[in-house]
């Protein structure tokens, strides 16, 4: 489907960078996975079709894909051609990831209300923003409001820092929506299949 | 007739008033999600999953139901004025809707995408209510080994023939269902690619997937080529009555798109894209006036908006009967089920009929709702695609982050939300469907659970996926769906200048 320019079938495509490394990676991925599943123990109860028959099947496939992609790859790879005109704008890339990882640093100590007005500062620059004061201060109120929003709405409790802490006063509410968070969080994660 | 009476006892649910203000709220939402570039209804209902442990499940997807039907109407204002569909089923109207409006024709435009869902939406709602008790009566004969066929089959379509590429899409789907099986196995308590990680003995949480890839994946990949291009909003033009001549261009549109959009969002295959694009091909072959098309013909808006909202409405059938989303938003609405311990399937419509039967009514009063919500209060909702760029998107992570976080207040989770992210952002670029990974991730489990099911009863033999008739038919048709075109091309490849049109 991919194979190559169809204008001249005789031209060698040069393989594609891009590609070549996703390729790669989901080939990687299947080694890792096919590791992985090798190492689950398997009682003798199950031994028909234990907890490794499907995890090792869907390595096999991953594995079977990765190599078929890495063959497009070197093809000429498959990104369309009105993405391959397009260089990603670096600089907006850094500003966003910038914020991301500075979330998941700040969102423990500093509280939620400051890592996700940073976050939003950063984000709105990355899309062009230079008005960072006022990025702050709606994104600080966009925080506010989204926590309490969550919070009493859908009774999450988000790690509070010292500026929510503050707000939410009231000791037994805070229980409650602890509680809450508590309940839904172990039933959400054990995603019981019956 | 029973689903007749029973739609009436489902409209007496869906009619209390705490009901009607979930409806509501939800297409409101959905209405203002749609809009809004970047949020979807897949993001938006995976944001609101933790409300199933503080509402009763009626309410809770009377809510999501709302937001479904929501966001395929905001989506066409969005299409028309901008010129950006939101989702890959609305790309037809903009290839229409967009010429109509700049010819100052939006006010027609609009209405006729509004009208035509409506009108395809309640027919996709009449569809769903005669058509789900059938397919139970059939699915009641299903055994494991069928309902692994079923959903092998479902795999194959939604990855492999509705996308560009078979490869790809399968690989995203293997990706989906490789995140679906860390965690503990349930049948043995074994953990499976946890890496020693105890946060992960639990599972990925859909949440954090389906948000990173729709949220986080979304944003970077806007804000990689955002300097490039700057959509411009058309401002609401002409009248929103249709002239005469309007109406009658567009009512045969409209049912057309229907009959086309239903059934194929019914089979377990599902998808909006390929009725959109089949409704538009009919209407440009049966129209009157073929020489307009490209340049704003309004039954290239009618018929696939109507197509669109019907396969919406037709998704709902295999969901709900057969407990097989086909669509990412289904697969999330199927993990809301799960965390109430309900399981959709052909014994649902027994077992809660009051939640599917309130559910379907309220999908009819949804509809009038929406009609209402997107022609008298359309200005408000063309506010909303004022709101600048880098404050939209900065506030969709800041929430995005909110949603997932507030779950476990685990970093972990928080680290999972952005690495996802990434790989959604790299999906975006190099062309690999986003859907598959969630819908894998959802019915992978279960297709393991039915696979280890069937294979006890079988006591070990693999040959049961063969020898049972409906499990050997069906995994015939998921052969044929993916090495046909193949073999197709293959047969075809003599002819020296034919390009297979690979878009």
């Amino acid at each position: 489907m991919t194979s190559g320019s169809p204008e001249n079938p005789n031209a060698r495509p040069r393989p594609a960078i891009g590609e070549t490394i996703i390729g790669a990676g989901v080939l990687v991925l299947a080694i890792v996975m096919f590791w992985q599943a090798m190492s689950i123990p398997v009682s003798p109860l199950y031994a028909k079709v234990g907890p490794t028959v499907v995890p090792l099947m869907t390595a096999a496939a991953l594995g079977l894909l990765g190599v078929l992609l890495l063959s497009d790859a070197w093809q000429g790879g498959w990104q369309p051609e009105e993405e391959k005109t397009v260089t990603p704008d670096r600089a907006a890339l850094l500003w966003i990831t910038a914020g991301l990882v500075l979330n998941v640093v700040l969102i423990g100590p500093a509280g939620f209300t400051i890592a996700s007005t940073i976050l939003f500062v950063c984000v709105a620059r990355g899309f062009g923003s230079k008005a960072i004061v006022r990025d702050a201060l709606i994104g600080a109120v966009f925080a506010l409001i989204a926590y309490f929003g969550f919070a009493t709405t859908l009774g999450i409790n988000i790690g509070s820092g010292w500026r929510e802490r503050d707000r939410t006063g009231d000791r037994r509410g805070g229980r409650l929506t602890w509680t809450l968070s508590r309940n839904f969080s172990t039933a959400l994660r054990s995603r019981s299949l019956r | 007739m029973d689903a007749f009476s029973q739609l009436l006892n489902g409209f007496a649910v869906a009619l209390t008033p705490m009901n009607l203000l979930w409806c509501l709220v939800g297409t409101t939402l959905g209405t203002a999600i749609g809009v809004l570039p970047g949020l979807g209804p897949a993001l938006t209902i995976a944001l609101l999953l933790p409300i199933t442990f503080k509402v009763e499940p009626t309410a809770a997807f009377i809510l999501f139901a709302g937001i479904y039907y929501g966001a395929m109407y905001g989506g066409s204002t969005t299409s028309i004025l901008l010129n950006t569909p939101g989702e890959s089923a609305t790309i037809v109207t903009a290839l229409e809707g967009h010429k109509m409006a700049r010819n100052g024709r939006a006010g027609a435009a609009l209405s006729t995408a509004a009208i035509g869902s409506f009108v395809a939406g309640t027919i996709g709602t009449l569809g769903i209510t005669f058509l789900a008790p059938v397919v139970v009566d059939w699915a009641l004969k299903f055994g494991p080994a069928d309902y692994f066929s079923l959903m092998v089959f479902a795999f194959v379509t939604v990855s492999a023939v509705l996308g560009s590429s078979a490869v790809r899409g399968l690989a995203t789907l293997f990706f989906g269902i490789w995140l679906g099986l860390i965690g503990v196995d349930l049948q043995t308590g074994q953990a499976r690619f946890t890496f020693d990680l105890p946060e992960l003995l639990d599972g990925i949480n859909v949440i954090v997937v389906a948000v990173g890839l729709f949220a986080v994946g979304e944003t970077l990949y806007v804000a990689s080529r955002y300097r490039f291009g700057k959509d411009e909003i058309i401002p609401l033009s002409g009248s929103l009555w249709m002239t005469l001549e309007e109406w009658k261009r567009s009512w045969k549109p409209w049912l057309r798109g229907a009959a086309i959009g239903f059934p194929i969002g019914a089979m377990p295959a599902g998808g909006a894209e390929i009725p959109t694009f089949l409704s538009y091909y009919v209407e440009k072959k049966l129209s009157s006036k073929p020489q307009e098309f490209g340049k704003g013909a309004i039954e290239g808006v009618a018929g696939p908006e109507a197509a669109n909202n019907a396969s919406a409405a037709g998704v709902l059938v295999p969901m709900l009967t057969l407990g097989l989303p086909t669509s990412a938003t289904a697969a999330i609405m199927l993990s809301a089920f799960q965390s109430y311990g309900i399981n959709p399937g052909p014994l649902l419509l027994q077992s809660q009929p009051q939640l599917v039967w309130g559910l379907i009514a309220s999908l009819f009063i949804g509809n009038v709702m929406l009609l209402v919500l997107n022609l008298p209060l359309i200005a408000i909702w063309v506010k909303l695609l004022q709101i600048p760029a880098p404050l939209l998107y900065a506030g969709i992570l800041v929430f995005a982050t909110i949603g997932t976080y507030g779950i476990t207040q685990s970093p972990v989770d928080l680290i999972l939300l952005y690495l996802i992210g990434g790989i959604g952002y790299l999906m975006r670029r190099y062309d690999f469907p986003a859907a598959p990974v969630i819908i894998g991730m959802i019915l992978g489990p279960l297709a393991e659970q039915n696979f280890r099911q069937a294979m006890t009863i079988s006591a070990g033999d693999w040959t049961v996926f063969f020898t049972r008739p409906l499990s050997a038919t069906i995994l015939a048709l998921a052969a044929l769906a993916l090495f046909g075109p193949k073999l197709y091309q293959l047969a075809m490849r003599p002819k020296p200048d034919h390009v297979p049109g690979d878009a």
